[in-house]
């Protein structure tokens, strides 16, 4: 899970990382009620887990609360990115005397987590990579020693941050690594971390990801979730424990293992190539168990998009058997009843086959059609899609 | 030979007492896996009884290999639990553990790895998230169905398990020295480069399957390993061509930032590197046939 910018700073507090005061407004009056009560300057941020914000204007500095409310008003409701802004942070504006750039995230390649620092913070740092490699330090951290002061000197050391902030710049580095591990992040990146006049060391951004894995021992992180922009088909999938993301197409898409289920959303866009482009409206995997009830909750998620138009059931039964699954379909159509409305292709194979067939050709669903091969079905469930747009 | 599992793997499985840990041992011995005994401190001493093979259960992994011989081990331990059960088995120092444990912290996975490192990789890890291993008609270690496909001379390595149930049906005629998905977590252990150098290295293998998806670079960093190292055939997959930016597919690795982990770019990689690449799992089981028609 991201984190908003706000979040983000919530966390580094509670870790002691310096940050500035701020408040997070979800109107212009809220937000000119912030300025009020901060009296100075201040600046309006919008609250969007994307980046580029500041060059799309959601980024502008307020000097009264009058003006504050009048940016405020501009920001919110603005699309970055396709991302629309229900909220901005209303924070002190500060004087920068230099800007930085820090961050802990996983190395993939190395099966372990790596250090990214610069002194040339403030803009993009995937730019800096491109452009002055030399300038971003990368230091591997070892998971098991993980990030104590003569880590973090290193560190500074090898960005080369000046003599007078590289103790304060370690001391907030430790502090970011107990962020990133005691909150089981796998991502935290602070740019611009700042110098201000007077010398102290300030996150003033913050960019945080949440491993959704580690929840269970975070019942905290639950509260971060933002149900305003989530989907609410998602948000309905995850109540069922269900691993759903919505796409913008036509063919709803049921399968077991997030790979087949991966390739099943490319074989359906091929196949909408040849049937008016139409193009697979989610990803849902419903894992190993494909008991009644977990494809009756599939279905009705699906069947809840108002863009689907036909169903691709798409199972490879490994531990699953084939005649669950069949069973789980004829009952699920049960339980729908009616609402179950669009056209549904089946593929099966594997473990007991045979059987799962002759139970669907029993049931004879009209709504139901079997087809023998993964290819063949996707052409199928795209021709059915593409007869309903 | 096949790679990592044979006939003479001594199998224990730590976890075994559990749901998804008696379904799957049960399993495994029904397909002829040599399964010596399971590991849980709660249950030492005790027998279970699978279908009429009686297994004993230890209290640690060392117990267990002291008294079995054991080489292998299969974690089916629940995702709070499953670190300190990896770092038992490393300690423990048994030549290969295979985690089947799907939904395992990220740092918990970092922090076994590093233990792994730190004490001389002793042990190969397969896995977090992984169907583990299959070497058909010799050992089974994990949950991939044993009636798929025979033995034959195609490796298989993937990141997904049904996929790999996929691709091994696809080719079912041809058969496979061993089968092994590495799993979608975004660390793991074994990965595609380990799988492939064994492969290239395994006698009774004549060409590989290599499966990805998209998201991080391994599949890039296989295919400049494959440039350099692989001589046997090799034809590959890549799922989610399809998938939008910022969104996780299932999988925890599984999802691009920006210009990164896309599959359009893991194709051209490895189509740079000599790989045929299949648009489907079907038109790459086609490219494999066409290669084993080939040798022959």
């Amino acid at each position: 899970m991201d984190l908003y910018e706000y979040q983000a700073k919530d966390l580094f507090a509670a870790h002691d990382v310096p940050v500035l005061p701020g408040d997070v407004a979800s109107t212009p009056a809220e937000a000119k009620a912030i300025a009020e009560r901060f009296g100075q300057t201040v600046v309006v941020k919008a609250q969007v887990k994307t980046g580029g914000r500041g060059k799309a204007g959601g980024v502008k500095l307020a000097e009264t609360p009058d003006e504050t409310e009048a940016k405020a008003e501009a920001i919110l409701g603005l699309d970055i990115k396709g991302h629309v802004v229900h909220r901005v942070l209303v924070t002190p504006a500060s004087d920068i005397a230099e800007e930085y750039y820090f961050s802990f995230l996983l190395d993939r390649a190395n099966r372990t987590f790596l250090a990214m620092a610069s002194v040339e913070g403030g803009m993009d740092i995937e730019e800096v990579a491109a452009t002055k490699p030399e300038a971003l330090a990368k230091v591997p951290v070892d998971a098991a020693k993980g990030v104590d002061l003569a880590k973090a000197q290193e560190i500074v050391a090898a960005a080369k941050f000046p003599a007078e902030v590289a103790d304060q710049v370690a001391e907030v580095i430790v502090k970011l690594w107990d962020t990133f591990v005691s909150e089981d992040a796998t991502l935290v990146e602070v740019n611009p971390l700042v110098r201000d006049p007077e010398g102290k060391i300030v996150a003033l951004d913050g960019k945080v990801t949440l491993d959704d894995n580690a929840s269970f021992r975070h019942p905290a992180h639950a509260d971060l979730v933002d149900k305003q922009t989530e989907d609410p088909l998602e948000a309905k999938a995850k109540a069922k424990d269900l691993n759903y993301v919505k796409l913008d197409g036509q063919v709803g898409i049921i399968g077991n293992g997030a790979g087949l289920v991966m390739s099943t959303l490319d074989v359906v866009a091929y196949a909408g190539e040849k049937h008016k482009g139409v193009k697979p409206a989610n990803f849902l995997d419903i894992g190993g168990g494909a008991s009644a009830e977990v494809m009756a909750n599939g279905l009705d998620i699906i069947l809840g998009d108002p863009d689907v138009r036909s169903v691709f059931v798409n199972v490879f039964g490994g531990i699953t058997a084939c005649d669950a699954v069949a069973n789980g379909i004829v009952k699920a159509l049960e339980m729908l009843g009616d609402e179950a409305s669009k056209p549904l292709v089946v593929r099966l194979d594997g473990n007991n086959v045979e059987e799962g067939r002759r139970i669907l050709a029993e049931a004879n669903h009209p709504l139901v059609t079997v087809v023998d091969t993964m290819d063949n079905a996707a052409d199928k469930a795209a021709e059915l899609a593409a007869a309903g747009v | 030979m096949a790679i990592f599992i044979n006939k003479d793997s001594k199998v224990i499985v730590q976890g075994m007492t559990g749901a998804e840990g008696t379904k799957h041992t049960k399993r495994m011995l029904a397909s002829g896996t040599t399964i010596v005994g399971g590991v849980n401190p709660r249950k030492a001493g005790e027998k279970v009884d699978f279908d009429g093979t009686v297994l004993p259960v230890f209290g640690t992994v060392a117990e267990a290999m002291e008294a079995t011989g054991a080489d292998v081990t299969v974690i089916f331990v629940p995702p709070a639990f499953a670190k300190a059960a990896v770092i038992e088995a490393i300690d423990a120092g048994i030549g290969l553990a295979v985690v089947i444990t799907e939904g395992i912290p990220v740092h918990d996975t970092a922090a076994f790895w590093a233990h792994a490192v730190a004490t001389g990789n002793k042990t190969r890890i397969i896995g977090p998230n992984c169907p583990g291993l299959i070497s058909p008609g010799q050992s089974n270690a994990g949950i991939i169905p044993a009636n798929i496909s025979g033995p034959g001379k195609i490796g298989l390595v993937s990141k997904s398990g049904t996929l790999t149930y996929q691709m091994m049906y696809e080719l079912r005629d041809f058969g496979f020295s061993t089968a092994i998905g590495i799993g979608g977590d975004p660390i793991i252990g074994t990965t595609h480069i380990d799988a492939l150098k064994a492969f290239q290295e395994d006698p009774e293998t004549e060409a590989i399957v290599m499966i990805g998806e998209i998201g991080g670079d391994a599949e890039e960093r296989a295919a400049a390993y494959i440039k350099d190292n692989v001589t046997k055939p090799v034809v590959g997959y890549v799922a989610g061509f399809t998938a939008p930016e910022g969104k996780t597919m299932g999988h925890a690795g599984a999802i691009v930032s920006g210009s990164a982990g896309t599959a359009q770019a893991k194709k051209e990689a490895l189509e740079a590197a000599g790989v045929k690449v299949g648009k489907t799992p079907s038109e790459t089981a086609a490219l494999m046939r066409e290669i084993m028609s080939s040798i022959g």
